[in-house]
């Protein structure tokens, strides 16, 4: 079983911007390719899942290094991106999109680049497509429970949340720190993402997320030529800070690892719903 | 050279609308192709026969054609647009059901007659329930890309990329909003990418709680939210990316 896709190259990185980095989840990697995007004119807008109110998440259509940061951070729970793609390239008239998704969402902008069978004068203004690394979901509901429930931390009182080393942490504005055991979460999991066999996004042009990079750094998997320039000039623009990720702890072994573990486990999902009769995608 | 034809039933001509806002992909189309039947585009020839009653006038559908663009789907109180479809399919190699009429009845659906000067012209149903469709693409109309991509592969003989338009065309008739709702969402798909939110041109899919709600008193049954969704058909060839 292939762990990770086609990619040419992985790196461990973190922004050089320290703004950026006091917002982002790792190592604001996603943020610092939009803002960079945006100053250099290589991307004219951006599509964010946004931070609303009650630490929800949402799609939207951000133009501005503000708005990117203001939507930096993991938000657990679902924020349908595609579904702002097309208002990007119509009611803002963007030309160069850059749009960032979960595997799953990465998968469904390859289809309709493919098939843009009701995406009209749309896949030709996508201009970077990045994808982060995911295990499941969890919607608000479920989110809010893990939160409020097994936390103790009002959702209006987040300011962090965080899935690492078995649980799942919750950090308040007031300086709280709660963790949640992932088997207490289990249940809150979004059913369909057990059918998912993608871990580290793997049709992305840049794939990025914690594991296998140190507290505040990100691996990144490097996957496109379109990737591969956007992060070459990034670092020439001396927005990135990289690292050979042979040289970090924990490394691509860990990446591994997960990765294989997701898609074994849901791989016996599909063979389960197809034994039932259920349909599964193909 | 192949020998495409645009045949007219009972649409609004945005499809035809839709290839041509391909601009230059669309000169290179028709430079490989031979439009041989297209009335919007070009002269037909034209058969008028006077009697003491009425003026006949006939066009005559090419023989011989590769591939048919449908558009529009088939009056079955008009004598004459049964006569068209069912001469489309004899003379056609390639039968294409272009667009949300000709592939699902799309906004035809709703029609039910009683209006003047054809009061009698209540049936509109899609060409599949008449003639038999090689491949379907859904859409109102369908985007630019998408027509060029698959007369493109249809000229290429590329067969992988065409099999999810020959699958619509065999399934695909009775397309709605309910088929996320029927074919994702109740069979614990969804995982809430909003992909059917984007694709739908009349925003009757609005996403609330991450998953789609179905506004069906908007849905025009066009078949775009169930054919992009990709945790419906997912085909291997996207796997390649580069």
């Amino acid at each position: 079983m292939n762990p990770f896709g086609n990619y040419k190259t992985v790196i461990s990185a973190r922004a050089t911007d320290k703004e950026i980095l006091k917002k982002a989840q790792d190592g604001g990697i996603v943020s610092a390719a939009y803002i960079y995007g945006l100053e250099s004119k290589l991307l004219d807008g951006v599509i964010v899942a946004n931070t609303e109110d009650g630490f929800n998440a949402a799609p939207k259509v951000a133009t501005t290094p503000e708005e990117v940061l203001n939507a930096a951070g993991t938000k657990y729970t679902v924020s349908p991106n595609v579904s702002v793609l097309k208002d990007a390239v119509r009611e803002y008239a963007l030309e160069k999109v850059g749009i960032v998704g979960t595997p799953c969402q990465v998968q469904a902008i390859r289809k309709l680049i493919k098939y843009p069978m009701g995406f009209r004068h749309t896949d030709s203004k996508i201009a970077l497509v990045m994808g982060i690394f995911c295990m499941e979901n969890f919607s608000y509901e479920g989110m809010k429970a893990i939160v409020e429930e097994y936390a103790g931390i009002r959702m209006d009182d987040v300011l962090k949340t965080d899935i690492g080393k078995g649980k799942f942490w919750v950090y308040s504005k007031y300086g709280d720190v709660k963790s949640v055991k992932l088997k207490d979460t289990h249940m809150y999991e979004q059913k369909s993402c057990h059918i998912c066999t993608d871990y580290t996004a793997e049709l992305a042009d840049i794939s990025t997320g914690s594991v296998g990079s140190p507290d505040g750094w990100s691996t990144i998997f490097i996957r496109t030529e379109k990737g591969e320039a956007y992060i070459n000039k990034m670092v020439e623009a001396g927005v990135l800070e990289t690292k050979n990720i042979d040289d970090v702890k924990p490394g691509l072994d860990l990446v591994q690892k997960l990765s294989l573990q997701k898609k074994e486990k849901n791989e016996k999902e599909i063979v389960q719903r197809r034994e039932l009769g259920l349909p599964v995608p193909y | 050279m192949v020998r495409i034809a645009h045949i007219h039933m009972s649409g609004c001509t945005g499809c035809l609308i839709s290839l041509t806002d391909t601009y230059e992909k669309l000169l290179d189309i028709l430079g490989a192709v031979e439009l041989v039947y297209a009335l919007t585009l070009a002269d037909e020839k034209t058969e008028i026969t006077e009697t003491d009653d009425k003026i006949l006038i006939e066009r005559k559908i090419p023989e011989n054609i590769d591939i048919a663009l449908v558009e529009g789907s088939v009056c079955l109180d008009d004598h004459h647009a049964m006569d068209d479809i069912l001469t489309t399919r004899k003379n056609s190699k390639i039968v294409v059901a272009l667009g949300a009429c000709a592939a699902s009845g799309g906004v035809t659906r709703f029609a039910r007659g009683g209006q003047m000067s054809q009061p009698s012209h209540a049936s509109f149903a899609p060409i599949g329930d008449v003639i038999k469709v090689d491949l379907a693409l859904p859409g109102c109309p369908p985007s630019p890309e998408s027509i060029v991509n698959l007369i493109t592969a249809a000229l290429e003989g590329d067969m992988e990329y065409l099999e999810p338009f020959a699958e619509i065309a065999k399934i695909g008739k009775d397309a709605c909003g309910c088929d996320v709702i029927k074919d994702v969402i109740n069979k614990s798909l969804c995982m809430g990418c909003g992909t059917c939110a984007a694709a739908c041109q009349v925003r009757a899919i609005e996403m609330v709680e991450g998953k789609p709600n179905i506004n069906s008193e908007f849905c025009i049954k066009c078949g775009l939210c169930g054919a992009q969704c990709p945790r419906v058909r997912f085909p291997e060839l996207l796997q390649k990316i580069e």
